[in-house]
């Protein structure tokens, strides 16, 4: 019979790979996803001002954007506030997890659980302006300005990305593990400092690149919520693109996304590797 | 002391989960004592609640209604990590971030002894396990019965009172588990420690243990030494859990002491051994092991017909069904070259060997 797909003797019984244009429609989507991201890093190396011909190959924007005191400053700001948040929401996002998956199931887990989450779900926009709102009458009425508020808004917002892989670290580890250490004589902080954390820090770790890459590529908070003088790296490239597109953005971003890919391939490394 | 002192004291111990609908009672009002130095079993099925009162002694939950004693005193207020009791768990569940020498030292490091006797007594554990050149392994690089060993060493090298074991061997394979068997049977030996070890194996409990507390649906029905509770099973359960057996219908007719008389369906009379409670004549139903008789081509005292013989090496089983229906094996053994006395359809006598009727309670 011509139109029936020769299956493999063990396929699954089904399997989208024997679909008709499967292959191609794959093809066309992951063109759609890095086709602009792979042109954009190409034309960052490229000699001439233009974004669109490709004269000679060379280091010259990124040379320029180093020289740039703007970038410096943004980006300098952009680690500082990503490392803070990133310390402050990883021990949250820790403390979360246990509290969801190592203490006796309580009224309201639930509740607690959607709530974390909540960023997530809720549109960024809103978010931020929810954000402003509520900062500018703090602000308003104490008159501190400061850089903790940004920090603190990045903080809250980047809690759920890395509690998420955190908690799917505990609750793959099985409590049996914490009932041994008991069982040895480990008082509570012993057994968290000696059998919980070091089996769940891979989780930790994975959680806390997470929120460091969602933190150094936001726009939109920092857009809202930033004080005077506290540009971020993408607030600072957004200022320029309303100039129009250059190359040296294109540097910055190829950069930006070297980082994140470094991040976050590592990010996978730690969450699929085989476990024990 | 004329006594031998108690490790492990049970008093009417019941423990509830959950309330209201799904409310389980996993232990009704259990009592047990363990006496120090013992190999102490419980065996019963799935669900009988016997991690259930592991559990209670190691402190991972507390009773619902009654008191758990260690060498006479109350540690109700003890957390599992201040009860001098250790146990070994059913999955082993070794520290997968730590090395096996790293595993076996972890009670002691937690219990703060400096660092080179704890290297020492690692040493002494890994020689004891005949683990001896494996310290430095990761725990993922074991086989089953490694993990076992390890798991065994970590529990003992703090060398606790108690060592509880919750079906440590049932993960390994037919031949591993007959080695670790006897290998357990040496370690309470050379340690002297109360050992308080789960099974659902009534073979496994009755080779290994000093003592056997038979349970069933969370409560205790019988305890005494595996050859007590093998040929005086005092309930129907217990007859039936361990090993094979025939039930009969009977009359008893005479009693004196734990001794008496009943009359079988064939009216022949017979000694009996009657269990340790009052009773009164009327009917009852005996237990006869199938190796404890033998068949005759007379009447003995037991009529039946053969339906099926089945030939084992060193046996053969001869199913019969007895006058009034009931289904009957005996187990003959099998001497060389002889053939089988009787075959299918024959009708045989049966004898029963002195003091081979067990009377049950119910
Ligand atoms: N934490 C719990 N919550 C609710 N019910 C429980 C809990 N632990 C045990 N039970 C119930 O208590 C009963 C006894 O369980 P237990 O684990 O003691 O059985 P077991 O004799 O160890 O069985 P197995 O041989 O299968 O391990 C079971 O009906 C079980 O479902
Ligand atoms: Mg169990």
């Amino acid at each position: 019979m011509p139109d029936t797909v020769a299956l493999p003797p063990r396929s699954r019984p089904f399997d989208v790979r024997y679909m008709p244009g499967f292959t191609s429609m794959a093809w066309l989507c992951l063109i759609g996803l890095y086709a602009p991201l792979l042109i954009m890093a190409f034309f960052s190396f490229n000699e001439s001002r233009s974004v669109t011909t490709f004269t000679d190959f060379s280091f010259r924007w990124y040379q320029i954007a180093a020289d740039n005191a703007g970038v410096k400053d943004a980006t300098i700001l952009s680690l500082k506030l990503a490392a803070l948040s990133t310390v402050f929401a990883t021990i949250a996002a820790t403390m979360a997890g246990l509290a969801t998956t190592r203490t006796r199931s309580f009224k309201g887990q639930a509740f607690v659980f959607a709530v974390i989450n909540q960023p997530l779900m809720i549109p960024e926009i809103v978010t931020a302006v929810g954000t402003l709102t509520f900062f500018g009458i703090i602000k308003q009425v104490t008159g501190i300005q400061s850089f903790g508020f940004l920090v603190l808004a990045h903080t809250v917002f980047c809690i759920p990305f890395a509690y998420m892989p955190i908690r799917a670290r505990l609750e793959d580890m099985d409590l049996t593990f914490e009932h041994v250490a008991a069982d040895l004589y480990a008082s509570p902080w012993k057994a968290f400092r000696y059998v919980t954390f070091p089996m769940m820090l891979p989780g930790i770790i994975a959680g806390a690149m997470l929120a460091f890459v969602i933190s150094l590529d936001d726009v939109i908070i920092s857009l809202l919520v930033a004080g005077a003088g506290e540009t971020t790296l993408p607030v600072w490239m957004i200022g320029q693109l309303r100039r129009g597109l250059t190359p040296e953005v294109n540097a910055i971003s190829t950069v930006l996304l070297g980082v994140t890919i470094i991040f976050v391939s590592f990010f996978f490394f730690l969450t699929f590797r085989k476990r024990k | 002391m004329s006594n031998p002192a108690v490790a492990v004291e049970a008093q009417g111990v019941t423990k509830i989960f959950g309330s209201g609908e799904e409310q389980v009672r996993a232990l009704d009002n259990v009592s047990v004592t363990i006496r120090e130095n013992e190999f102490f079993t419980l065996l019963g099925p799935s669900g009988c609640g016997k991690t259930t009162l592991l559990r209670l002694i190691a402190g991972f939950e507390h009773p619902t209604d009654g008191h758990i004693l260690l060498h006479g005193e109350h540690i109700a207020h003890l957390p599992p990590f201040q009860r001098p009791v250790n146990t070994v768990f059913q999955n082993y569940a070794l520290f997968p971030h730590m090395t096996v020498a790293d595993n076996i030292g972890f009670g002691l490091e937690m219990q703060g002894m400096p660092k080179q006797d704890v290297a020492r007594v690692v040493d002494e554990m890994l020689t004891l396990v005949r683990m001896e050149n494996l310290g430095r392994r990761r725990t993922s690089q074991l086989s089953g019965g490694q993990q076992q060993r390890v798991a065994l060493a970590r529990a003992l090298a703090p060398k606790p009172k108690v060592l509880l074991l919750d079906e440590p061997l049932s993960a390994l394979d037919l031949k591993l588990r007959k080695e670790m068997q006897i290998e357990l049977k040496r370690l309470q030996n050379e340690t002297g420690i109360t050992f308080v070890f789960v099974t659902h194996d009534q073979e496994e409990a009755l080779t290994m243990s000093d003592r056997v507390a038979v349970m069933n649906a969370g409560n205790i029905l019988q305890i005494g030494a595996p050859r007590t509770i093998y040929d005086h099973p005092s309930e129907r359960f217990v007859a039936h859990f361990i090993g094979e057996t025939n039930f009969v219908e009977a009359e008893l007719i005479e009693i004196d002491g734990r001794n008496g008389r009943v009359q079988l369906p064939s009216g022949a009379e017979v000694p009996a051994s009657l269990p340790d409670v009052d009773l009164s004549p009327g009917k009852v139903t005996v237990v006869i092991r199938p190796e404890h008789v033998d068949l005759v081509p007379d009447a003995g005292v037991l009529q039946g017909t053969i339906d099926n013989v089945v030939y084992f090496g060193t046996d053969t089983h001869y199913h019969l069904h007895l006058d009034d229906g009931t289904p009957f094996v005996a187990r003959l053994q099998n001497q060389r070259d002889s053939a089988a006395a009787f075959t299918e359809g024959d009708k045989a006598g049966i004898t029963v060997k002195d003091n081979a009727i067990q009377v049950l309670v119910d």
